[in-house]
């Protein structure tokens, strides 16, 4: 990757930032801590990862993502609207009344979201399901799917790992974001599924283990996700929830809370500062 | 009569697996461990290809499944009424009827009639979970003609459709040849004016016996068996109850949320009249021979002529 590549994802990074805001600003409601910390692989994912066209979002070929934690929405809805999917302008409007922007994803409503999620633990067996469907039917496309670090505490990825190994869904690319924490606490103190490289591993995956906000890392191992045949890959990202705000990061009261308007202008001016910085440089 | 010949549902929908899945490339299947008991062994002799095995883990298959119909498959998915229907309601309510993925749950070991292996796998309460789920259509057929039908049915529906087998022999006796079945469509057993006998699944071919008694009695029963259960074929019930004045309803099912509950609440609010539900009686049940729990239970054609007597002396 280019200095010049990474810093344009670090820009498109900070623009996705700053849809998450303008969007629980707007609903006066979702989720800013876990959209932020995976913010940067949204970023990768729809700018650079994924084979997809804006102006044909349910293109046949296309490559699918399932956002497994799904009350992430904010974050997933960000990356489709800088990504031309739809309006900028519909951010303000998510979870409210009217709005194609539902609480959690709905494939039928948002154009560019591949699989309705919001219940932990079933879109990862949803995106295994696609892979193999893709297989089947001989597509040469892949499948990607986020959970969250606290979401692999229920019971039904792990039946979804097995799924994928057995079936040796080199197609599909599980991403989990490690932000350490949940609504309750620090994720180890609430119920720890750590070390989560070591169990994945146990369960037939490649694993990589990176820095969730290095576009430089995501780079190699999504590379190497792509290299990897005859079993699934897993990308487990260390990241920081609330990442690039400097009062959400690491504060586990920042999950599922949407800021006020005095929260929302220092946020925004943090994140103009920051990308003024950026495109400074 | 000739000895009606007897062929328990599960063994239908494995027929007609075979049969769809020889002409739709698209159609695969997806089982948790029951291939076996569950007759999608027979798909997985012609097809193996199709057939995908997914352990002991109705979760994942259910959304697993979900993912694939959103791939433009076509997926049936089986496992016990108890496991598909219950263990895995909230992947089915979710990532199934949410999104509205074109998958069909074949379901069997339906009712008390599962028998030996006793209450923790015999689901009367299947009808109930499914019917709360927007969309979802729900059918429990009768016997081997219209279970085949409803298989086709079911792939022919755009959308989700859970559909309940038996595991227990059950008397054929729909005609083929002139069998037609439609989604959402009752059909008129046997007419009749003092009385309906409303019954869906292996209960039809009971009522059917005991409209025949009541008839011997003086008691002029019309018997309707409906296999889709939701949507409800509101017309004819609606017709019945203006009629006859009178409805029975039976199911091997718990009175609570199943048939009984979705004709109590077309008639009361447009047609208000006496309604008797014959099922399982808010109980769990126990092991025994299956033939023997639906005569212990009370679903036999036996009970339902004496319970519809005393309902119409008492109404």
């Amino acid at each position: 990757m280019t200095d010049m590549e990474k810093k344009q994802l670090e820009i498109l990074a900070c623009n996705v930032r700053m849809g998450i805001l303008e969007a629980t600003h707007g609903g006066k409601s979702g989720h800013p801590g876990g959209s932020l910390s995976a913010a940067d692989v949204f970023t990768y994912l729809y700018f650079k990862e994924l084979k997809i066209d804006p102006n044909n979002p349910r293109w046949e070929e296309r490559d699918r993502f399932v956002l497994s934690k799904g009350h992430t929405a904010p974050g997933l809805y960000s990356a489709l609207a800088n990504r031309e999917f739809f309006p900028l302008e519909d951010l303000p409007t998510l979870r409210h009344i009217g709005s194609h922007l539902q609480g959690h994803p709905n494939m039928n409503s948002t154009p560019g979201v591949d699989m309705s999620t919001g219940s932990l633990g079933q879109g990862v067996s949803a995106a295994a399901g696609m892979a193999l469907a893709a297989k089947y039917q001989g597509k040469n496309c892949r499948v990607y799917t986020l959970l969250g670090d606290g979401e692999i505490q229920e019971g039904q990825p792990w039946e979804a790992f097995m799924f994928a190994r057995h079936y040796k869904l080199d197609n599909l690319c599980v991403i989990i974001d490690n932000n350490h924490l949940q609504i309750d606490g620090r994720v180890e103190e609430v119920m720890s599924p750590y070390p989560i490289p070591d169990k994945l591993r146990a369960f037939g995956f490649a694993v990589e283990e990176i820095d969730g906000h290095s576009f430089v890392q995501m780079e190699k191992a999504f590379a190497k996700a792509r290299a990897t045949k005859g079993m699934p890959f897993a990308v487990i990202m260390s990241t920081v929830k609330g990442k690039g705000v400097s009062f959400m990061e690491d504060q586990a009261g920042w999950h599922g809370k949407a800021p006020n308007d005095a929260e929302y202008e220092q946020a925004m001016s943090e994140l103009r500062s920051q990308l003024e910085q950026l495109e400074g440089m | 009569m000739a000895e009606t010949k007897k062929i328990a549902t599960r063994d239908s929908y494995g027929n007609a697996l075979v049969r769809l899945g020889g002409e739709h490339p698209e159609l695969v299947v997806f089982d948790a461990d029951l291939s076996a008991a569950t007759k999608t062994s027979m798909f997985k002799k012609a097809f193996p290809q199709r057939h995908f095995d997914c352990g002991i883990a109705e979760a994942n298959m259910m959304a697993a499944a979900a993912g694939a119909a959103a791939m433009g498959m076509v997926p049936f998915v089986s496992s016990f009424a108890m496991f598909a229907a219950g263990r895995a309601f909230e992947q089915v309510r979710n990532s199934i009827g949410y999104p509205a993925l074109n998958v069909k749950i074949g379901a069997t070991h339906g009712g008390i009639s599962v028998g030996e292996d006793g209450a923790s796998h015999q689901c009367c309460e299947d009808f109930a979970l499914m019917r709360s789920i927007p969309g979802m259509v729900v059918m429990c057929p009768s016997d081997d003609v219209e279970a085949r039908a409803a298989v086709q049915a079911a792939y022919e529906h755009q959308g989700p459709v859970y559909l309940r087998f038996g595991r227990l022999p059950v008397p054929v006796f729909h005609h083929e040849a002139s069998f037609r079945l439609a989604i959402g469509r009752g059909e008129v057993l046997q007419d009749g004016s003092d009385v309906a006998i409303v019954a869906t699944g292996l209960m039809a071919y009971e009522a059917l016996e005991a409209g025949r008694v009541l008839r011997e009695q003086g008691i002029s029963a019309r018997v309707i068996n409906l296999c889709t259960i939701k949507p409800l074929d509101k017309e004819l019930i609606l017709k019945a109850a203006q009629e006859c004045g009178n409805i029975v309803t039976c199911e091997e099912h718990s009175v609570i949320g199943g048939l009984g509950e979705a004709v109590c609440s077309a008639v009361c609010e447009a047609c208000p009249v006496p309604v008797r539900r014959i099922g399982v009686n808010d109980e769990f049940g126990h092991s025994g021979p299956g033939g023997e729990l639906l005569r212990e239970f009370g679903l036999c054609a036996e009970n339902i002529a004496r319970a519809t007597r005393d309902f119409l002396r008492r109404s």
